[in-house]
């Protein structure tokens, strides 16, 4: 995954809650407090700030799955890193471990909307949500299959997120298809904390929403909202 | 000493004493229990709850995932150091003087990590799933590596309670008189493994204990510092250290010593042990947990002046919390109450008395438990991200089954000390003899029941 921070302004232009936080809590059904992409206000060296969307790292040497006791946090063939829910302990190491703060837990009951708890679970969608276990984004690997960009992709009105495959050295944002190489290289493309040495999939090309006309110094985002009010039985909803 | 030249009435009233516990209970006994039973209910009921609700009704969230349960996990397992030191790492440089709280500190230890090793389970999500770790358990996880320390600890210093019991038992099945329940006749029995004490039984108890004595310490050196990797594994700023393994180790006897230490002020007490446990034992342990606050507060600036002094990204936090942010009275108190007090307490010759030695002890038992919170909720609090730090106030739920784990500690202490003799009489009697300057313990007259219980002494 590439994100273009060039291309993100938190979507203060549109004038809503950050879209690709949104149309992933929509399409996986994420449960109340959670933001598997989070888009993080951070500072910017000369004043200002940037908005920096933040999914799982999907990294290469991933601290979680390193720590995870049973297994239930696993490298799939394809790359991505998933959490088997029905394995999972809930001895929460994996949170301590992940210092992108990408990893969630389900306290409680968590609430979700009917159709939720009418899916058959994978740990492809992670719904519906089980009380006592770990969740975070999952690359969308069922939407991949069947040729489609992820949610957070397909939500962000700036085309900001690209998706595609290391191996193959492609990459697209559903307008444009690049070489992922070059536009990284081109780019000056960086990832978060690199020095760890835990090898993130996700790439960022340095930026604050220029690209789509934003200012640094225009401070704030729309908080995110969960569009399900729908309760079910003893469900109850925690801040992080 | 030779076994000869003990006197016979020092010995007669070492196994009265030592046995005493053994033939009665009274009611200020029960109702001891009854209250430790009443807060272990409570806890119960807490665990219930959160069983119910999920870890919901706990104060931990997100970004400060593991509290008070973790915390106290640390705690534990440090204590159960004791028995190690004593009985060990003491026994194996030869000394003496420690021999009339071994037992006491090996109980310490079995007890200490029963009651610990409960609270990863605790603090799981799903119980229910506990036997994934045997199905699927990763040897690459720090938790697998947990689970084998403690279980190899656990059944090693069991077994090291035991094999110094064999005689005692063989004293307790010899002495019982004949209206001793049947039950505790049979059950000494068959502890005492037919011990008569011969010279070809001797030998393999001494060969039995030598080894446990030198196989249980290198176990109790990685149980400690596989416990501290469980942080150190982490990426997190200030769990990413090499010091935390050697620090917890310190940490874990140093809390040890002060269990110890503690156990012993009070068994002392209730038990009439004044002549078996003396100034010199308290004096001892106290230079020892001295010597351990100066080697605490080493680890603590090597861990502080290190990063301190380079200031790199997160400690700035870090260390602001500790020192003037919301952990200011926590951390200060852990090291003026923790570190320097309890050292000065036993340094100065005013206050290196029974009670003076006892109150550093239970300092450096609490401030322990603040160090190990400090060190999980603080370092848990250092952001990993650009978001408002978090917070943490551990919920009734964690404050109740904490104050069970302290109760169910207590209790299995209380029950031990009433089945099983707390002072190991035979190398009391074998190796060190009556100590000089000691006053004699003025033999009250035991109950008419105990006496009908610990039968006829031999003249």
């Amino acid at each position: 995954m590439v994100i273009d921070l060039r291309r993100c302004d938190g979507c203060q232009s549109v004038g809503k809650p950050p879209q690709c936080t949104a149309a992933c809590i929509e399409g996986h059904f994420a449960p109340a407090p959670m933001e598997w992409v989070q888009v993080y206000e951070a500072g910017l060296p000369g004043g200002g700030t940037q908005f920096i969307p933040t999914p799982c790292q999907n990294c290469q040497n991933a601290p979680c799955v390193n720590v995870c006791p049973v297994g239930a946090t696993f490298h799939t063939p394809e790359g991505t890193v998933l959490i088997d829910q029905q394995r999972c302990i809930g001895c929460r190491i994996c949170m301590e471990a992940c210092p992108y703060d990408r990893r969630f837990f389900n306290w409680g009951t968590a609430p979700q909307p009917p159709e939720a708890l009418f899916m058959d679970y994978s740990p492809e969608h992670q719904s519906p949500a089980i009380r006592g276990t770990v969740m975070k984004c999952d690359f969308c690997p069922d939407m991949a299959r069947s040729g489609r960009l992820p949610y957070c992709a397909q939500g962000c009105p700036n085309r900001a997120i690209y998706y595609g495959d290391l191996e193959e050295d492609v990459a697209t944002n559903g307008d444009e298809v690049v070489r992922l190489s070059r536009f990284l290289s081109e780019n000056a493309a960086y990832r978060l904390k690199e020095e760890l040495g835990t090898e993130p999939r996700v790439h960022y090309i340095p930026g604050h929403g220029e690209a789509v006309g934003r200012s640094a110094s225009r401070k704030g985002r729309k908080p995110t909202e969960w569009p399900w009010q729908e309760r079910r039985a003893g469900a109850t909803s925690w801040t992080r | 000493m030779d076994a000869l030249t003990v006197p016979a009435a020092w010995r007669e009233r070492l196994e009265r004493r030592g046995l005493a516990p053994l033939a009665g209970t009274s009611r200020r006994y029960a109702l001891w229990i009854a209250f430790l039973c009443a807060v272990i209910a409570v806890g119960v009921f807490a665990y219930v709850r959160q069983v119910q609700e999920g870890l919901i009704v706990t104060g931990m969230r997100d970004r400060i995932s593991w509290g008070v349960y973790i915390a106290s996990f640390v705690f534990f397992i440090g204590i159960s150091h004791a028995g190690t030191l004593l009985s060990a790492i003491l026994r194996a440089t030869k000394a003496r003087w420690q021999l009339s709280v071994t037992r006491m500190a090996e109980f310490i230890t079995v007890v200490a990590l029963m009651v610990g090793a409960l609270f990863p389970l605790i603090d799981l999500g799903r119980p229910d799933r506990i036997l994934n770790v045997l199905l699927y358990g990763r040897w690459q996880s720090p938790l697998l590596w947990d689970v084998f320390a403690i279980s190899t600890y656990l059944t090693g210093s069991t077994l090291y309670l035991y094999l110094p019991l064999i005689p005692d038992f063989a004293l307790c099945r010899d002495r019982l008189g004949p209206s001793a329940p049947r039950w505790r006749r049979a059950l000494f029995t068959v502890l005492a493994l037919g011990w008569r004490g011969t010279p070809a039984q001797r030998r393999l108890l001494d060969r039995a204990i030598t080894v446990m004595m030198i196989v249980i310490i290198p176990v109790a050196v990685s149980v400690h510092t596989v416990v501290s990797w469980i942080f150190a594994m982490s990426l997190r700023v200030p769990f990413n250290t090499t010091i935390f393994g050697p620090y917890f180790v310190a940490g874990a006897i140093f809390s040890g010593i002060a269990a110890i230490i503690v156990l012993m002020a009070v068994l002392r007490k209730l038990l009439h042990l004044e002549e078996w446990i003396t100034r010199t034992q308290f004096v001892s342990l106290g230079y020892l947990m001295a010597a351990f606050t100066l080697i605490m507060g080493y680890a603590n600036l090597n861990e502080y002046v290190t990063h301190g002094y380079k200031m790199e990204e997160g400690f700035v936090f870090h260390f602001d919390q500790l020192m003037t942010g919301p952990f200011m009275w926590p951390f200060w108190t852990y090291v003026v109450a923790g570190i320097a007090l309890p050292g000065l307490l036993v340094l100065n010759p005013r206050t290196r008395t029974i009670p003076g030695i006892t109150v550093a002890a239970v300092l450096v038992l609490v401030t322990m438990w603040i160090e190990r919170y400090l060190i999980v909720v603080a370092g848990l609090r250092v952001p990993v991200m650009p978001y408002e730090p978090a917070s943490y106030v551990p919920s009734w739920v964690e404050v109740a089954i904490l104050a069970a784990a302290f109760a169910l500690f207590a209790l299995l202490i209380s029950v031990f000390a009433k089945v099983f003799p707390v002072i190991s009489v035979w190398e009391v009697a074998e190796h060190r003899g009556p100590e000089p300057g000691a006053p004699a313990a003025v033999e009250e007259p035991l109950p008419a029941r105990r006496k009908i219980l610990l039968g006829e002494a031999p003249s």
